[in-house]
């Protein structure tokens, strides 16, 4: 068991197993996350919270010894007041056990993992459950995009974009894989009073491959005939 | 508050922008900065910024001279190289002082004609392929040094020239403008960059943008680019060859699935026999100096003679053979301007002269194979076709007698462009060169 005094915020985390794999114990403590492992969701059901703080949530590594952990994500799952958001951390070779169990997690994570990545989907998940502190980011691979403050950031650093810009690659972002065509990104993205032609779309997707950079640039690709996507779908294997 | 200025607002914030730089061009293409700061961002965009607008060329008014710059938010950029705080960037449309546009603003102009291009469902697309030169100093005292040719910097131009050109590009792309083949040379330290095409007003601001970008990286390294049409005798001038192309929606409509080589559709024969028809007047505007008129001149793979051709680069049009498959690549590539224009008038102009052509349903004439540069007048004549303006002079003639480019500027511009450039010409017509006087001095 660890407990660790918070630095960022009030979350508080039941994490299975007792003894988190190495990676993730650092990565919540490193967040400055409360959290408390078990290996029986009796243990965590009896307590409301850490230190006085209420569950956040749960995360569960499915990695090692995934007959276990499912039973865990079941048990927190059946609950009256179940413990939610609950994050998933799994490996590659697991995707496809995912499909049957799609109620039994809110989000996943494929370890081995970056933190940021673990990071960004702990604040989303806390932010769709209306607990969330911290602002909406949309996330893709090296791509993070703060929809509050509007502020873009590529693998680092920030990218400074018009609005245009900025909202056509939050829009290409928020359904990573998904093919647009150009009228539609022109009517969701620039709205119906646009006039300007489709070819808008072109222009606007150059001037952010340009800003992206050569390393980047080929993150948003152009499929011939069709329109735009950003990046793969989670569900593909990249 | 428009979502597009609350966007500006907070990046202004994020970023620490410590300066804003509200860019305008005057009616003969020099870029003009009005600088605020933060805190004056919120009412320039409620109220605009007020300005006397007597010193700005073309801006001048008989009766009042106060203006109005407005800033476009979707203009907002960073300036990457500036140092010390960072700078930002945004162009304006310029207003009289009860809300009009006024009629002196390039930018306006340009607007207006796209519009009326739009309001028949086109949207005018333009790539240039800028040239330009770089040299050791911009004193015009002596005759242009060039940096890679002698003994001037033997050991590091080649060092000078590649840095040069990756800090441009990068500077370049950074700022949203995307390049599309970066730097060849025709003549010792030459080069050109291509630009991926854009609508008609992205592209102005982009090339706007541009010359300011290679200028001022220039002068970091010690450096001097140069604009100049032809600033050296015996060397290839320096040109702006623009790739035209409007579309309608998705489609290219100067694409015929049926025609082959070149696959121009009937708009875009009309809208290059507009061109041609129309070639003569709009000079004064795209070729607007006196200089410009140097460049245009036999053996330097400058148009000389009205024509068109799918491959000939003597020819003023050339209609490049495009792959079948790529339907948004044809177009047409209109050669006599050269990068000191005014590239918002200039792009009014082309516009509507295509647009004429397409509207009055101008027939082409047949294409010209044979090289224009050996041509004599008597030839030509046979031919049919007619020679650009020799001489700024002779254009600003051409521009006078023309209702489509008074049309298509407005009076305001028109008349002050003519009083101007006529200035120009005199000044110069009386000038007593030095080819003048080793020519003539010894025998008279």
């Amino acid at each position: 068991m660890s407990d660790k005094a918070s630095t960022t915020g009030n979350e508080a985390f039941a994490v299975f197993p007792e003894q988190p794999p190495a990676e993730l114990v650092r990565f919540l403590d490193i967040g400055g996350y409360k959290w408390v492992g078990s290996n029986h969701s009796s243990t965590i059901l009896e307590q409301t919270g850490v230190d006085g703080d209420e569950w956040s949530g749960a995360i569960v590594a499915a990695a090692d010894n995934p007959d276990e952990a499912w039973r865990f994500c079941r048990e927190l799952r059946k609950r009256d007041s179940p413990i939610e958001p609950l994050l998933v951390v799994i490996s590659g070779t697991q995707l496809a056990d995912l499909q049957s169990r799609s109620d039994l997690f809110d989000d996943f994570v494929i370890t081995p993992f970056h933190p940021d990545e673990v990071e960004a989907r702990i604040q989303h998940l806390l932010w769709q459950s209306g607990r969330g502190a911290r602002p909406e980011l949309v996330i893709y691979g090296p791509l993070t995009l703060n929809v509050e403050t509007y502020q873009a950031v590529l693998e680092n650093r920030p990218l400074d974009l018009t609005f245009m810009e900025y909202e056509l690659l939050k829009f290409l972002a928020t359904s990573p894989g998904q093919v647009f065509n150009r009228e539609t990104l022109l009517n969701r993205v620039w709205g119906y009073e646009y006039f300007g032609g489709a070819r808008t779309v072109d222009v606007h997707v150059r001037r952010l491959r340009a800003k992206m950079g050569q390393e980047h640039a080929s993150l948003i690709t152009t499929v011939r005939g069709v329109g735009y996507k950003l990046g793969h779908s989670r569900w593909q294997a990249t | 508050m428009e979502r597009e200025q609350e966007y500006v607002l907070r990046a202004v914030e994020e970023r620490n922008v410590t300066l804003i730089r509200l860019w305008f061009t005057d009616v003969l293409g020099q870029l003009k900065s009005v600088a605020i700061s933060p805190v004056e961002l919120e009412t320039a965009f409620e109220e605009g910024v007020h300005f006397d607008g007597s010193a700005i060329d073309g801006f001048s008014r008989i009766q009042e001279s106060d203006v109005l710059a407005k800033p476009d938010p979707s203009t907002f950029e960073l300036l990457p190289w500036t140092e010390g705080g960072t700078t930002a960037r945004m162009f304006c449309d310029i207003y009289h002082p009860g809300g009009a546009p006024f009629e002196g603003d390039p930018r306006h102009v340009l607007r207006r004609n796209l519009r009326a291009a739009q309001g028949d469902g086109y949207t005018f697309m333009v790539a240039p392929e800028l040239e330009f030169f770089y040299f050791a100093d911009g004193n015009p005292a002596h005759k242009p040094k060039l940096l890679d040719s002698g003994s001037y910097f033997d050991l590091t131009t080649s060092d000078v020239a590649s840095d040069l050109r990756r800090r441009t590009l990068s500077v370049l792309e950074a700022m949203g403008i995307p390049v599309e083949y970066s730097f060849h040379e025709d003549a010792p330290s030459q080069h050109e960059i291509d630009l991926r095409y854009t609508d008609a007003m992205t592209m102005a601001d982009q090339i706007m943008t541009f010359r300011l970008v290679v200028r001022e990286l220039a002068m970091e390294q010690g450096r001097f680019a140069s604009f100049m049409p032809k600033p050296l005798e015996g060397l290839q001038g320096s040109g702006m060859h623009l790739h035209l192309s409007m579309f309608e929606g998705d489609d290219n409509a100067f694409h015929s699935q049926g025609s082959a080589n070149p696959a121009l559709s009937d708009t875009g024969r009309k809208f290059l026999a507009g061109l041609l028809v129309h070639g003569r007047e709009i000079t004064a505007i795209t070729n607007q100096l006196v200089n410009s008129y140097k460049r245009l001149v036999t053996g330097y793979e400058a148009p000389i003679w009205v024509s068109w051709a799918t491959n000939n680069r003597s020819a003023l049009v050339r209609v490049p053979v495009t792959k079948p498959d790529k339907t948004t690549s044809t177009r047409i590539e209109f050669r006599s301007p050269d990068p000191s224009c005014n590239p918002y008038l200039a792009f009014a102009l082309i516009l509507a002269a295509g647009r004429a052509g397409i509207e009055g349903n101008y027939e082409l004439p047949d294409e010209v194979t044979q090289n224009l540069f050996e041509l004599s007048t008597d030839e030509a004549k046979k031919l049919g076709v007619q020679p650009l303006p020799g001489s700024l002079s002779e254009a600003l003639d051409e521009m006078e007698k023309s209702e489509l480019v008074f049309n298509a500027l407005g009076e305001h511009i028109f008349e002050w462009f003519l009083r101007n450039k006529r200035n120009e010409w005199n000044s110069y017509k009386a000038h007593v060169s030095q080819w003048e006087l080793e020519r003539y001095l010894p025998s008279w």
